[in-house]
């Protein structure tokens, strides 16, 4: 049954992909991999129990950390640094910063 | 026995809901609602399968780590997602609100 739940998580994953490799903005991009990386949380989890080394959830909770901790930061480098899918509102987004 | 199968009746709901988000963040036209998919079938998904998993792990220190996993999840995910929805709303993206033939997101204000 745990091989049903690893598939289910797979195709998930596949999809997520398929929309960060196509998203038309970078903010589908970023929620794509959002999604992927806490698919790939649960995916390690159920590995974990799979094989019968739950020891591996220890790297699942270090991925969850990971994972956001790159989403936001990957959102605020977007919001203010170079590579913007829209123009002309970087002065707009800064304004909220004290800076 | 009964643990067993409410487990296995978690772990399927949760793969279900898995491929109903990723279909979701797949075909759906706009970005906001594509977040909508994928934000709110990202938590529960995970929810339900790691409760799934530590039923299987009974109390042991499997669960004591799954029980981390699920803490941190349940509140890092709706606080990406509502990141991901303010960074794109102050950087002026428009909810595509009428149709379009294009299907895609409408940016003209």
């Amino acid at each position: 049954m745990f091989i049903a739940a690893l598939l289910a998580i797979l195709v998930t994953m596949g999809l997520a992909l398929a929309r960060a490799l196509a998203g038309p903005t970078t903010y589908d991009r970023i929620a794509a991999v959002n999604m992927f990386g806490t698919k790939t949380v649960l995916l390690i989890a159920v590995v974990a129990f799979l094989a019968g080394r739950t020891d591996l959830l220890d790297i699942a909770l270090v991925y969850a950390l990971i994972n956001f901790i790159a989403v936001v930061a990957a959102l605020k480098l977007v919001t203010q640094g170079d590579f913007h899918s829209t123009d002309g509102d970087e002065s707009e987004a800064r304004q909220g910063e004290p800076e | 026995m009964i643990i067993d199968i409410v487990s296995w009746i978690l772990l399927l709901a949760g793969g279900a809901l898995g491929i109903v988000g990723g279909t979701g963040i797949h075909r759906f036209p706009d970005f906001y609602s594509r977040l909508h998919a994928a934000g709110i079938t990202d938590t529960l998904c995970a929810m339900l399968i790691l409760l799934g998993l530590g039923l299987q792990a009974g109390w042991s220190i499997a669960a004591f780590k799954l029980a981390l996993i699920f803490v941190f999840l349940f509140f890092t995910g709706p606080t990406a997602s509502h990141a991901l929805a303010n960074a794109a709303q102050h950087s002026g993206l428009k909810p595509g609100l009428d149709r379009d033939d294009r299907g895609g997101v409408n940016q003209h204000d």
